[in-house]
């Protein structure tokens, strides 16, 4: 393998992991003995080798989510060790490398746990409660046309870059994971702010705000108290203010639109 | 109206209620401490029982008395349906392991259980000293104001009543460590420039004021 350690030891882990069989039966974690895994498989790579082992034995694989396997889709979503994402700072579960891990670890291997986030199978959750709150307002709903020449709309540096750092929120749902109060806000604030920071977002910033603060209401994510786990365990570093900017945006858009309900 | 009224009860909106009342609440401690400051002049009491004759006789006073009840109970209820919301939002299964202790600090996630020990606290001290003082029969001091300062004194002399107080003022200090900030952000008062002193400012506004009131059945039990 390009890039590999030639002198990293192979483990041994033991893996307690969530097995439940559909959304309605009850679950519970299931002991696994995993053998010869290299320091440079991901976490994902080390539980396709727990699947091929339990499809050789004629057992059900474990289903958990994944695509691109490289940090940006935000499909992985394994609460590792009793954190989201595990225990590395700024990581996605696919990004989280074996090497992280001892010889003869025994490892917890839990889905995301929300009332809004049910879970379909073993650690494979069903997020679209986020999908709902982006259509909800998460959108430039302008006709764009061709592409604009460069500078035509002045955005300053500043401004950009801090619409950008929110932009990269993958959608994971960490923060929800993380959150004690299984709260949304990290997530809704990140896609609130990257459009009320740009022009392009100014003429549905009101109505943006209200719908999709209504919907996360409606889909039963909590509500922050300012603790601070979410942007500890976002994978690429969603900053706290985003919630103060939503907060702001909300304040703001309650007192001043036009929607009486 | 109704516009309003969806407003305040969303989740967001419930948090602004939780951040202008506790900070209403915080404006309280300084008025009360500012004022209880009077218990350490030597002079028998005399100057604190005229401040609690004035307090508990200024039609001004009595109003804003009002005002602070109600920022007690907006709080207490906003805190208790945030609560109720938050847990259910978990859903039924919760994590078999949880390390959420190596991603935030204590006080910020136990503001509930801190709040309950303030609670508790403010009944037993109003019960005892405002209660007493405004419905009970209090000796007349030398100006035949009602004589508050003894029943303080002598109040602080039982030491597990001295130990509730410092107690309730340590739970009081974490709570408005993260309180007083979090209500800031929550309000969307933030700002690189001022976020780093209101951060500071919170730090010390909650160890002067708790320390503040800790002192006052310290200094009664130990050098009064």
């Amino acid at each position: 393998m390009a890039g590999s350690n030639p002198n990293a030891k192979p483990m041994d882990l033991t893996l307690k992991v969530w097995r439940q069989r559909n959304r309605t039966a009850d679950g519970q974690l299931v002991d696994y003995q995993v053998k010869n895994i290299s320091p440079d498989m991901s976490f994902l790579e080390m539980l396709d080798v727990l699947n091929e082992d339990l499809l050789h034995k004629g057992e059900d694989p474990v289903a958990f989510d994944h695509d691109c396997r490289e940090g940006i889709c935000g499909s992985c979503n394994l609460y590792i060790n009793g954190r989201a994402h595990g225990p590395e700072p700024g990581t996605t579960t696919c990004q989280l490398h074996m090497r992280k891990f001892k010889d003869g670890d025994t490892i917890v291997v839990e889905p995301w746990r929300a009332a809004a986030f049910p879970v379909n199978r073993d650690l494979s959750v069903d997020r679209s409660a986020f999908d709902r709150i982006i259509q909800a307002g998460g959108y430039v709903s302008v006709n764009t046309g061709g592409v604009p020449d460069a500078n035509e709309i002045p955005v300053p540096k500043s401004i950009a870059d801090r619409a950008f750092d929110a932009a990269t929120c993958i959608g994971c749902g960490a923060c929800v994971a993380s959150c004690k109060n299984a709260s949304a806000m990290l997530f809704v604030s990140a896609k609130v702010s990257q459009l009320a920071l740009l022009p392009q977002g100014q003429v549905e910033r009101k109505t943006r705000v209200e719908n999709m603060v209504a919907q996360m209401d409606k889909e039963g994510f909590g509500a922050c108290t300012n603790i601070g786990s979410c942007a500890a365990e976002c994978p690429v570093g969603i900053s706290l203010e985003n919630i103060a900017i939503l907060n702001r945006e909300f304040l703001a858009a309650k007192a001043t639109s036009n929607n009486l309900a | 109206m109704s516009w309003l009224s969806n407003a305040l009860s969303s989740s967001i909106g419930r948090k602004i209620i939780m951040s202008i009342t506790g900070l209403f609440l915080c404006s309280f401690l300084v008025i009360h401490l500012i004022g209880n400051l009077q218990l350490f002049k030597n002079d028998g009491g005399v100057a604190f029982n005229i401040y609690s004759h004035f307090m508990g006789t200024n039609p001004v006073i009595r109003t804003i008395e009002f005002v602070l009840l109600a920022g007690f109970v907006f709080h207490i209820y906003e805190a208790i349906a945030l609560t109720g919301r938050n847990k259910a939002a978990r859903g039924p299964q919760g994590y078999k392991v949880d390390n959420i202790g190596q991603n935030s600090p204590w006080q910020s996630r136990n503001m509930g259980l801190l709040g309950t020990i303030i609670l508790i606290f403010l009944l037993v001290h109003l019960y005892n000293f405002f209660y007493r003082a405004r419905f009970g029969d209090l000796d007349p001091d030398i100006n035949s104001n009602d004589d508050l300062y003894t029943l303080v004194a002598s109040s602080f002399k039982q030491w597990w009543y001295v130990l509730l107080y410092v107690l309730a003022q340590v739970a009081l200090a974490y709570h408005l460590i993260h309180g007083f900030k979090s209500a800031f952000q929550t309000l969307g008062l933030t700002h690189r420039k001022y976020t780093p002193f209101i951060t500071y400012f919170g730090y010390a506004f909650s160890i002067i004021v708790c320390a503040g009131f800790a002192a006052m059945p310290l200094y009664f039990f130990f050098l009064k």
